[in-house]
């Protein structure tokens, strides 16, 4: 009987552990990052490329819509999260695939935070978009903490060369987003899109627009 | 009272030495010694610590609440030190010695009825004058610094009352001033020595605005106009604005940093600003009290005429609505 219950114990208290090590491995699961920071030159800009994306197209949530990055070595990555080096010039340049619709708040159609307090826009020096014109805006490149925001004006969305899936190449319809900033002190810095592009979801808001590696990241600044 | 409770004292307290000793008189030592320390602590706390209570006094509200906190620490100071004091006493007088007698065991271990109602009606005086007070100060002067509503029960009788629109959003605080062409920015600056009419109101879910040093706090709720006021002092300098309702994943980040002003920096600022964004303000929906993406066509005509902004069908910028 003793032999009984301590065989029963030690099943009851692996099966314990496994749901314990499942749901934390499911909590602590991340996307990776993309490093740009282990091989920077001191004094020397850092250029980072994204894309997004109105569906990623693969994973577990294809359907959402999504950022990728182009690491240094040049393939795409699904994710939002950055090492940067602290106090560099960063020389972002948006790959905008998504199409547009007006913000929630017109106030974020204006850029700030960048070098210059504009951006250029498939060339043109631009600093502030209409989203209740055109083509509206796809998604914003936001870090509110700094103050940096960029409205990503969105393809038409009667474009026939349509991306219908990540990542997309410059074949299809996109807009060419370019602006800079300087990386402040060292920390971890939440950035996210300003639109309400979870389609689907409550207001607009949940989904993807809550998700890291998909609407929200972070830009981790290191010494 | 105290006779009472010596009378019924066997010599050398509760539990009697029965020495035949002379007998102290326990509840005038026990006051001799609180009343002192509780006045000393009470004077040091008023003037030393009460003066750095938070949360300041930057604005009426703030200088409202720290009183208010000063006075309730000052009811609670004595209360704690007769608590200590009595234990202290009754460790260092009633202690059972080894080998003497057991230390309560007369009629005064089973109760006290002058004691007794002596607690209960001192306690119900403090707590009973502690809500009114409390109730009267939330209620009263000045607003508390605390939403009403869009009927506010408690207005300023100035006639000149700066309006600020706050805007909560996922996960910023963005700020309209109507007397200066409505223009929005992410900036809170303020004007020393004014009325202050913050109109606190939400484009999603639901935020709160906690203006922390000035002593403002009003919950952001879609479609709501909610009304906090107070009053700047001479008092410059930057204070802390922090989301207090939990609203999503960067709710920690929705933080910032606001700045009072003289009157004629901030003229200078709001004259200055209104002209940098004025290209940006004319984008802006006509200024309105709230913004509910479907009403006051603050969509642009773009998203599903959909009155309710909790719908779960609603899927804004889903299509394009012809106008």
């Amino acid at each position: 009987m003793p032999k009984r219950i301590a065989a029963l114990s030690l099943l009851f208290a692996i099966a314990i552990g496994l749901v314990v090590f499942t749901a934390m491995a499911y909590l602590r699961s991340s996307p990776p990052t993309v490093n740009f920071a282990s091989d920077h030159k001191p004094g020397q800009p850092v250029d980072m490329t994204i894309q997004t994306v109105g569906t990623i197209g693969f994973g577990t949530h294809p359907t959402y819509v999504s950022y990728l990055t182009r690491a240094p070595d040049g393939k795409w990555v699904h994710t939002t999260l950055w090492d940067v080096p602290a106090h560099t010039r960063l020389n972002v340049t948006v790959m905008q695939y998504d199409t547009g619709s007006p913000l929630r708040n017109q106030f974020f159609g204006r850029v700030t935070g960048t070098i210059g307090g504009d951006m250029t826009l498939n060339g043109h020096p631009t600093s502030l978009i209409n989203s209740n014109a055109g083509n509206g805006v796809g998604h914003t490149f936001t870090i509110m903490n700094l103050g940096v925001n960029v409205p990503l004006y969105g393809v038409p969305s009667n474009a026939k060369n349509q991306c219908g899936a990540a990542p997309c190449t410059p074949n299809y319809a996109h807009n060419v987003i370019r602006f800079s900033f300087v990386t402040p002190g060292p920390g971890q810095y939440p950035w996210q899109c300003n639109i309400p592009c979870g389609l689907g979801f409550l207001y607009g808001t949940g989904g993807p627009m809550q998700s890291i590696g998909y609407m929200v990241g972070f830009l981790k600044v290191v010494a | 009272m105290a006779e009472t409770t010596e009378a019924t004292l066997p010599p050398g307290g509760p539990g009697g030495t029965g020495t035949g000793a002379p007998e102290r008189h326990h509840f005038l030592w026990i006051i001799g010694i609180w009343v002192p320390l509780a006045l000393a602590a009470d004077l040091i706390f008023w003037f030393v610590g009460g003066p750095h209570m938070p949360p300041g006094t930057m604005t009426s509200s703030a200088a409202g609440q720290q009183f208010d906190f000063n006075v309730l620490a000052m009811m609670a100071i004595p209360v704690v030190l007769a608590v200590l004091v009595y234990e202290g006493y009754a460790l260092t007088t009633w202690r059972a010695s080894r080998g003497g007698p057991e230390p309560v065991t007369n009629a005064n271990s089973r109760g006290n009825l002058a004691i007794q109602t002596a607690f209960i009606g001192v306690s119900t005086a403090i707590v009973i004058g502690a809500f009114i007070f409390g109730t009267y100060e939330l209620v009263a002067p000045a607003g508390a610094g605390g939403g009403e509503g869009p009927d506010a029960a408690w207005t300023p009788g100035a006639h000149s009352v700066l309006p600020v629109q706050v805007i909560g959003q996922q996960w910023k605080f963005t700020f309209r001033y109507p007397t200066f062409g409505g223009f929005e920015t992410a900036d809170l600056v303020l004007p020393a020595n004014s009325w202050i009419a913050f109109h606190v109101t939400s484009l999603d879910v639901i935020h709160s605005f906690w203006a922390y040093q000035l002593g403002v706090k009003a919950d952001a709720n879609p479609g709501y106009d909610n009304i906090a006021y107070t009053k700047t002092t001479n008092q410059l300098g930057n204070f802390t604005v922090r989301c207090a309702e939990l609203c999503g994943i960067w709710h920690g980040a929705m933080f910032d940093t606001g700045q009072v002003m003289s009157v004629p920096a901030f003229k200078a600022w709001a004259a200055a600003t209104e002209v940098k964004l004025a290209a940006a303000t004319k984008l802006l929906p006509p200024f309105a009290w709230t913004y509910i993406p479907d009403a006051n066509d603050a969509d642009g005509g773009y998203y599903p005429d959909n009155q309710d902004p909790y719908s779960p069908v609603e899927t804004y910028g889903a299509q394009k609505v012809t106008p």
